[in-house]
């Protein structure tokens, strides 16, 4: 689903991916860790092409990013993005954030609009908070949304960075139940995170972060109980 | 002493006056408005040159007194252009050219401020730059502008009085002329200013009023 190859990005002068190889494939869910400033944010938005690419190869879904052929706008339709601050849009309430983009790029009607996003917030346990605006929401059912919002363009990969780290602890819960059930019903996913709980029992494979590049990459059982680098045990023995 | 009865037989005249006063506000501004939404656009675009073109007509609008405008407008261009524009339009234009530029700042930084996450979250749903303007920055973008575009349009109408002195035969123009045939300055001047005030607070009424009906 996911190939990077050898992938460089600059901001400026400042190197921050300095080669990363990768792949992801259909169904898995890989959690990505390491330090803060490492590099995790930039990879995961170099997926998508929020950040552009300095050198190196991006293929997803077949389609190489870099390519000029590569219509970036469809690729993003079937990526979905989740972000540490929900960026949902607080002038339309939840229900419309839902539909705005299946209805304006997929440009299915109204009516299978919502009934598409009704049949997703029932899923995120959010279905009576239909017509609020997001001001009115907790950051926890906030997130729901924004998870809800991505999942309405029904991509075939979901990216999530830190979807947790800007909530109250007592609602870390309920979003990380919600990417539970996803990663059940068999969603390819890469997650950024802090949640060592949620990257032991959700993970396929765990990817460690640092100063650019990937250290480490193992199963969850041997990244948090025997890892092979020196920086891995540290940073667990810090987070853990 | 003071004899403000006598008013009545001069409200036609002074009519006359509020209705181009009203007239170049209302299409100056419209017009202005135009402007600065391109302009403003143009200052936070990454065209260099359509960033250069906006950046100087700002900078020389706010950079120089509405009253030097109208009258370089009024009897300089005219000579350039060898084309004699009447008052009434000219005046116009001076308020659509002079608004714009405040108005382009506006909307600059109106949608500056909107968290570029709002962007990120509009990009990465596969909506294009074109169709997040549109539909998430614009809308949010909006709300904010509201209260410095009334401010816009208040300083804007009285403004319009400075146009009497390219003969434009507006509110004051009518008042100046009333008075120095009739010297009864003290009440046409104070019924030209109680015009503006009730205009211009008529339509800061009016703003605050749409402004509560956008709230979300
Ligand atoms: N838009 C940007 N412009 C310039 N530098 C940036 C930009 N975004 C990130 N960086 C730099 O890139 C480096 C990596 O940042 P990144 O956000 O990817 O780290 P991270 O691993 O996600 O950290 P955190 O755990 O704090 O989120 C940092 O040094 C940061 O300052
Ligand atoms: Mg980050």
């Amino acid at each position: 689903m996911i190939t990077v190859q050898d992938l460089h990005k600059k901001f400026g002068d400042n190197q921050v991916l300095k080669g990363i190889n990768c792949e992801v494939k259909e169904k898995e869910v890989v959690c990505v860790i390491g330090p803060s400033g490492s590099g995790k944010s930039t990879f995961l938005r170099c997926l998508n092409l929020l950040e552009d690419i300095t050198s190196g190869d991006v293929i997803v879904d077949g389609y190489n990013l870099r390519d000029r052929a590569t219509d970036i706008n469809m690729i993003r339709t079937e990526v979905g993005m989740v972000f540490q601050q929900f960026n949902l849009f607080p002038h339309k309430t939840v229900i419309q954030n839902v539909m705005l983009a299946p209805r304006k790029v997929r440009k299915i009607s109204a009516e299978e609009a919502r009934k598409r996003g009704e049949a997703l917030l029932v899923k995120v346990g959010l279905a009576e908070k239909a017509d609020q605006y997001p001001a009115q929401l907790s950051g926890g059912q906030q997130q729901r949304v924004a998870i809800a919002r991505a999942l309405a363009m029904e991509p075939k990969l979901m990216l999530f960075d830190e979807p947790t780290s800007a909530l109250d602890p007592e609602l870390v819960g309920e979003v990380l139940e919600v990417m539970k059930q996803l990663a059940k019903e068999g969603m390819t996913m890469v997650v950024v995170t802090h949640e060592m709980g949620f990257a032991r029992e959700v993970a396929d494979r765990v990817l460690f972060m640092d100063e650019g590049i990937i250290m480490e990459e193992n199963t969850p059982d041997v990244i948090f109980t025997n890892p092979a680098s020196e920086r891995t045990k540290n940073f667990l023995n810090k987070v853990l | 002493m003071f004899d403000f009865a006598q008013v009545i037989d001069f409200l036609p005249q002074l009519g006359k006056g509020l209705y181009y006063t009203l007239l170049i506000s209302v299409i100056g501004l419209l017009i202005g408005f135009i402007l600065g939404a391109i302009f403003g656009l143009g200052r936070i675009s990454k065209n260099k040159f359509f960033f250069v073109i906006s950046s100087i007509y700002v900078e020389v609008i706010r950079g120089t007194p509405v009253l030097v405008q109208a009258i370089w407008i009024f009897f300089a261009l005219p000579i350039i252009t060898q084309y004699n524009m009447d008052s009434v339009p000219a005046g116009i234009v001076v308020i659509a050219i002079n608004s714009g530029a405040y108005i382009a700042e506006i909307v600059r930084g109106s949608v500056d401020s909107i968290d570029k996450g709002q962007m990120e979250a509009g990009r990465s749903l596969g909506l294009n730059k074109h169709q997040t303007m549109r539909y998430i920055i614009w809308p949010q973008a909006f709300k904010r502008m509201i209260p410095p575009l009334g401010n816009q349009f208040i300083i804007s109408i009285k403004d319009t009085s400075l146009l009497s002195v390219i003969l434009v035969p507006e509110l004051m123009f009518q008042g100046r002329y009333i008075a120095s045939n009739h010297f009864n300055a003290v009440e046409i001047y104070t019924t030209v200013a109680l015009f503006y005030l009730v205009i211009n607070f008529s339509l800061s009424l009016l703003l605050r009023y749409i402004e509560r009906r956008l709230n979300y």
